[in-house]
């Protein structure tokens, strides 16, 4: 018996059985329109974010205090999940705890069962991203729709995010407006007919196809991107006024929140509503915050849940070195600036969690027992440049190479049954030294080139010299002989595209 | 053992390195809260307000108090509203000179969210305006509304006073504590709806109202 679906499919296969980063990225690099899409997208908001920043000049006091708050939460973070509880509950939410994706999912299809409603509105939210939730309700009987313009494109589109921030960067408008004419009608509120692919009536689309999904929603779910231990609130920043649908006009609201979305105190927020815009969308301010602490009479939902989730979180907690990347407050301004994501783009990640964050959260998160996670602390050219963005300090470039180590530790254990020590970390500050002048890089991948032990086309310059390379080279199951350097096919690529 | 109870312990567990000191010993913040913002490099405090809320495509005007009726009446005409919706904590003095506009003021029980949607406007006060940032807090007290109206109706005709603006996000903050330890929610409002999903171009007005007009009244109104 086949049924019929509520909502679009999204495409076949599960994320986790993704193909090695560097498989993954040579099937995304076929792609030339989304090359082109992302090139565009990520330089100009690379370009905006800079100016966003330039315009601080206490920009590093708000990156060190932003940081400082995160470590301080994390590492301290029974007591203000405890207070963070108790501040929800004196305001009339009620709050869950969900040890894994399943836990959560259960939960939050009990909630929307008990009001009886078979659909929800859905703000966009990386935690329900991440627990796969729209399926789980799929298959409960249960409408998710989508309401940011880029998620509803990725839905209607049969597709999965690629990017944080703006999850359907790697479509242009014309694939847009295919998608629309295509989908909307089966779902909704039809587009207008001869719909063109100029955004403002894209836009207008989205917000005709949504407007009565908004005003009939009774349920909404969203995540938040801080958690206010002391006063018991929850933040969403967003830009569309989709968030504040979804967090006003209907009776019930489910929040599914990550346990490390704490912040201690309200005063908090001026340190992080600083540093978020101008890193994320590179505007000053974003057009709509939208904060609430439980039910608050006669406005909004008075049916309000907050459903805490672990789902990997502590095993990431329990590396002293890689906690630091739970820190993150999802910006994307590390997806933007690195030279690997502009070119593959966020599907070869094989997670909802892309670019230089992901290549260091979904093994400590998720474990490294799958091939693509196995494969993404080596998705890095190490130029370190996410590491001076991150408005939370977070070393990434640092916590790749303690991925790597890891990464190379639970193989050798794996084929030996025992620890050896490894060359890695001798080979990473090697690779440093070299990544730091492009002259030495190019001259070491020369070398690469001709010896043929390579990693693979992104990670063929991590560990460019003949040493260290070697004994890594031995360690993995590739041993790709390249016909160009990265390096050389950046340049090369990148040429080409500049005069298209 | 209950969700929260294996999570608390598996936290607990992943932090045995953490030594048993309180939290802000163990991690200083190097930050002073609350401060003012240095605006002298960008202009005087109300100009830069108005500049960066003008950044964002929203239109603003600034009058004197004794105007502030006709500027409100103005900026229902200006964007092209024929209904409006208003709190019922709003001044009903400043609604006097529009003349012309259907005014339903909301009482309970609350409108619909249909009902809501077939009003073009809406005209409420604010809480705290930020001149760093162009962004306008609400914090829903009576001359504000509940959140629902200042979101369905397209339209948005917001009142600041001169001295509700403040340098930057933490005199803000600040200010706003005490209406979210009363239990009320806070909208910051940048601009009109806005989105950058199709090849990063702006585009405004997607759900929120895709017109913003901010009166700026000189005296406390
Ligand atoms: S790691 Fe830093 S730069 Fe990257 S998304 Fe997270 S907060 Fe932003």
């Amino acid at each position: 018996m086949t049924t019929e679906r509520l909502t679009p499919a999204p495409p076949p296969g599960e994320l986790i059985d993704s193909p090695r980063f560097p498989v993954a990225a040579r099937r995304e690099l076929g792609n030339a329109q989304q090359r082109r899409n992302l090139h565009h997208a990520t330089r100009t908001i690379r370009d905006k974010r800079a100016q966003a920043v330039g315009e601080m000049d206490n920009w590093q006091e708000l990156r060190a205090a932003g940081g400082a708050i995160k470590s301080r939460v994390l590492r301290h973070l029974p007591e203000y999940l405890e207070q963070l509880e108790a501040s929800l509950t004196r305001n009339g939410a009620t709050v869950h705890w969900a040890g894994d994706a399943a836990e959560a999912n259960r939960i939050v299809i009990d909630l929307v069962q008990q009001t009886g409603s078979t659909e929800v509105v859905k703000v966009k939210s990386m935690a329900t991203q991440e627990i796969e939730l729209n399926e789980a309700l799929e298959e409960s009987g249960i409408a998710a729709w989508e309401t940011d313009l880029a998620e509803l494109i990725v839905q209607l589109g049969h597709d999965r995010p690629s990017h944080i921030l703006v999850p359907a960067i790697h479509r242009n408008r014309s694939e847009v407006r295919d998608i629309f004419l295509a989908e909307m009608g089966n779902y909704g509120t039809p587009p207008p007919p001869g719909l063109d692919d100029d955004p403002v009536n894209l836009a207008d689309a989205a917000r005709g196809h949504l407007r009565e999904k908004f005003l009939r929603a009774r349920v909404a779910v969203s995540g938040a991107n801080f958690a206010i231990a002391d006063t018991g609130s929850l933040v969403v920043v967003e830009s569309e006024g989709n968030g504040r649908m979804c967090l006003t006009l209907p009776e019930t609201l489910i929040s599914v929140v990550g346990i490390e979305k704490v912040l201690p105190s309200f005063e908090d927020l001026e340190v992080f509503m600083q540093l978020l815009p101008r890193s994320s969308t590179a505007e000053r301010m974003n057009p709509y915050t939208s904060i609430w602490s439980g039910a608050s009479e006669g406005d909004g939902p008075q049916n309000v849940h907050v459903v805490l989730i672990d789902n990997g979180r502590t095993k990431a907690l329990a590396d002293p070195q890689g906690r630091t990347a739970l820190r993150c407050i999802r910006c994307s301004a590390c997806l933007n600036i690195c030279p690997v994501f502009e070119k593959v783009g966020g599907h070869a990640y094989g997670s909802v969690y892309p670019g230089p964050i992901g290549a260091i959260l979904n093994p400590q998160i998720r474990g490294t027992d799958s091939a693509v996670d196995r494969s993404l602390p080596f998705a890095s050219t190490l130029c370190g440049a996410c590491t001076e963005v991150c408005p939370v300090m977070i070393p990434i470039a640092d916590l790749l190479v303690h991925m790597r180590s890891k990464v190379v530790d639970a193989k050798k254990a794996e084929n030996t049954g025992v620890h050896l020590p490894h060359a890695e970390p001798a080979m990473m500050k090697a690779g440093a030294w070299v990544m730091a002048d492009h002259r030495r890089l190019e001259a070491a991948q020369l070398a690469t080139k001709t010896s043929g032990k390579v990693l693979g086309h992104f990670t063929d310059h991590i560990g460019a010299l003949p040493w260290p390379l070697s004994k890594w080279a031995n360690a993995r199951d590739t041993a790709n002989p390249p016909t160009q350097t990265f390096r050389d096919w950046w340049k090369a690529n990148r040429a080409q595209e500049e005069q298209k | 053992m209950s969700a929260k109870s294996e999570i608390m312990q598996r936290i607990r567990t992943a932090l045995e390195d953490v030594p048993d000191i309180p939290a802000v010993d163990d991690v200083p913040v190097p930050w002073e809260f609350g401060r003012a913002v240095d605006l002298s490099a960008a202009g005087e405090i109300l100009d830069v307000f108005v500049e960066r809320v003008e950044d964002y495509h929203a239109t603003v005007v600034r009058c004197p108090a004794a105007d502030l009726p006709v500027a409100i009446a103005d900026g229902l005409r200006a964007t092209g509203a024929t209904s409006a919706v208003v709190p019922e904590g709003l001044n009903p003095d400043w609604l006097s000179a529009a003349d012309g506009v259907r005014f339903t003021v909301e009482t309970m029980p609350h409108l619909s969210p249909h009902e809501l949607n077939r009003i073009d406007a809406v005209v409420t006060a604010s809480a705290v305006g930020v001149a760093e940032t162009g962004t306008i807090v609400l914090d829903h007290s009576a001359d504000q509304g509940r959140r629902a109206l200042t979101l369905v109706p397209d339209r948005h005709i917001v009142v600041i006073g001169a001295d509700q603006v403040v340098s930057g996000v933490p005199e803000a903050v600040a200010l706003l504590r005490p209406a979210v330890e009363a239990g009320r929610p806070l909208t910051w409002i940048s601009g009109p709806s806005a989105t950058s999903d199709i090849e990063l171009s702006r585009v405004e007005g997607v759900h929120g109202p895709r017109h913003l007009y901010v009166i700026l009244v000189q005296e406390r109104p």
